[in-house]
């Protein structure tokens, strides 16, 4: 059995616990009552987005480093799984602000930032799509990741001298004690999820780009085909 | 027959130097690019205005947001040209041939596109304030400032992504894909700089965008530096 499976149904099991815990044991949140219990998912992705970009900032430096392309491919696994946990966490926030805020969406900082975040990293994907050359391509992700990395402090910096309606970080410090252990499971499940995708496509794409590298090109394969057919 | 003598190669510096006139006689040579891109730029601000409607105040209030961004549609014209040019006839690995510093050749081209985008943008700036009938109520020289800022942020990192989509299949679009996200920090810091220079900064707001800008500079024309080696390495 491969580790990242195993890790992945621990993921399960732990998210399964503590969302559980979340919706039917926690008490309901003082202000916002039952509204509230989306901090159980919603928190806990905000902060394994934040850790698997660091994780892919850290495939990027790996992958310029040493232009091996088992960094290469952590570096997109991390970098899909970001982006997509990224999209969740605007998705569960807006259906928060709804009934929460009165909008699904509100040019605040917190929203912004995020929102920029999902474009900066999806432009890391769709570039380094749009190469063949596989040097090329490994530092062309590599730089983009580790610039688009850099901007998140600087973007976060300029948005939080706007007026805040996002509240302040949650941290189990900021919550009451009966809600610490729901969070902290769920916080744990994402993050085990988050690594066993990110790994899955990792392995996926170092199969491929392996194959990519013992292909033959194409009028060898052309002759190849003429070959055999003779 | 005189005795072939091999030069010292020239510190970086000179090299630097050397890329910059370079890049800036060759846009001189093709003085239409650089008009049209004023041309762009002018549209923009008229666009602009006509997307608003024929509200003075209105337009003389948010002046600052489109004259930086037209500033920066039409920087993309500008950047996207500047690896373009070194692809035809190979020119990129003449040069890297040379025994010329990558950084060199960064800086050289960076340099070269801030002075060209600083000028546009000086005359977009000029042109918004006189079509948005803006009243000034700063200095000249703080707009000079914040000017220079904004289009240094501009262009360092997008000079790095032109070097790195050049050979893209699609790079009129990637530029602007990867690059507008990216400079938002630099937009927004200039943008409201701009702003409370034409309006007043009773609360002296205006120092602390200045120093986003000047921090964003920094980061981005020492991390330009870095990976542009990388970048031109194959």
């Amino acid at each position: 059995m491969k580790w990242h499976y195993a890790l992945g149904a621990l993921g399960v099991l732990f998210l399964g616990v503590g969302h559980a815990w979340g919706l039917f044991y926690a008490p309901p949140e003082f202000m916002m009552g039952d509204v509230g219990r989306i901090l159980y998912a919603h928190v806990p992705t905000a902060w394994n987005a934040m850790l698997v970009y660091l994780f892919a900032f850290v495939a990027a430096i790996g992958t310029l480093w040493t232009s091996k392309s088992s960094w290469e491919s952590w570096l997109v696994g991390f970098v899909e799984v970001g982006v997509v946990l990224n999209i969740l966490l605007c998705f569960q926030g807006a259906m928060w602000a709804k009934p929460t805020w009165g909008v699904y969406w509100d040019w605040d900082p917190r929203l912004t930032t995020t929102a920029i975040l999902i474009a900066l990293f999806a432009g890391v994907l769709i570039q380094r799509n749009l190469f063949h050359a596989p040097d090329k391509r490994r530092i062309i992700t590599g730089v983009t990741a580790v610039i688009a990395f850099v901007n998140v402090p600087i973007v976060y910096f300029a948005t939080t001298w706007w007026n805040s309606l996002h509240q302040g970080l949650s941290s189990p410090d900021t919550v009451s004690n009966p809600m610490h252990l729901p969070l902290r499971i769920s916080a744990f499940g994402v993050l085990f999820l988050a690594v066993a995708f990110s790994a899955e496509r990792a392995k996926q794409e170092r199969v491929r780009l392996e194959r990519e590298d013992t292909a033959p090109t194409l009028p060898l394969a052309q002759k190849q085909l003429e070959l055999g057919a003779e | 027959m005189p005795e072939p003598t091999i030069r010292d190669t020239p510190s970086w510096l000179v090299q630097t130097w050397q890329i910059m006139v370079k890049d800036l006689v060759l846009g001189w040579r093709t003085r239409a690019k650089v008009v049209a891109m004023v041309v762009f730029a002018g549209t923009m601000l008229l666009l602009f205005s006509f997307a608003i409607g024929p509200n003075n105040t209105l337009l003389a209030k948010h002046a600052a947001g489109y004259v930086w961004l037209s500033a920066l549609l039409s920087s993309t014209l500008l950047l996207s040209q500047s690896f373009q040019v070194e692809g035809e006839s190979g020119a990129l690995e003449g040069l890297l041939l040379l025994p010329v510093d990558p950084r060199a050749i960064f800086y050289g081209k960076a340099l070269a596109n801030w002075i060209v985008l600083s000028l546009l943008t000086g005359l977009v700036l000029v042109g918004g304030f006189f079509l948005f009938s803006v009243e000034i109520q700063a200095h000249p020289l703080q707009f000079v400032s914040i000017l220079l800022l904004g289009s240094a942020g501009i262009s360092a990192p997008g000079t790095l992504y032109s070097a790195l989509t050049a050979r893209a299949q699609a790079q009129q679009l990637m530029l602007p894909v990867l690059l507008y996200p990216l400079v938002i920090p630099c937009m927004l810091a200039a943008v409201k700089a701009t702003g409370f220079l034409i309006q007043g900064d009773p609360m002296e707001q205006g120092g602390s965008w200045t120093m986003l800008l000047i921090c964003f500079n920094l980061i981005y024309w020492a991390l330009g530096g870095v990976l542009f080696g990388k970048v031109v390495d194959e």
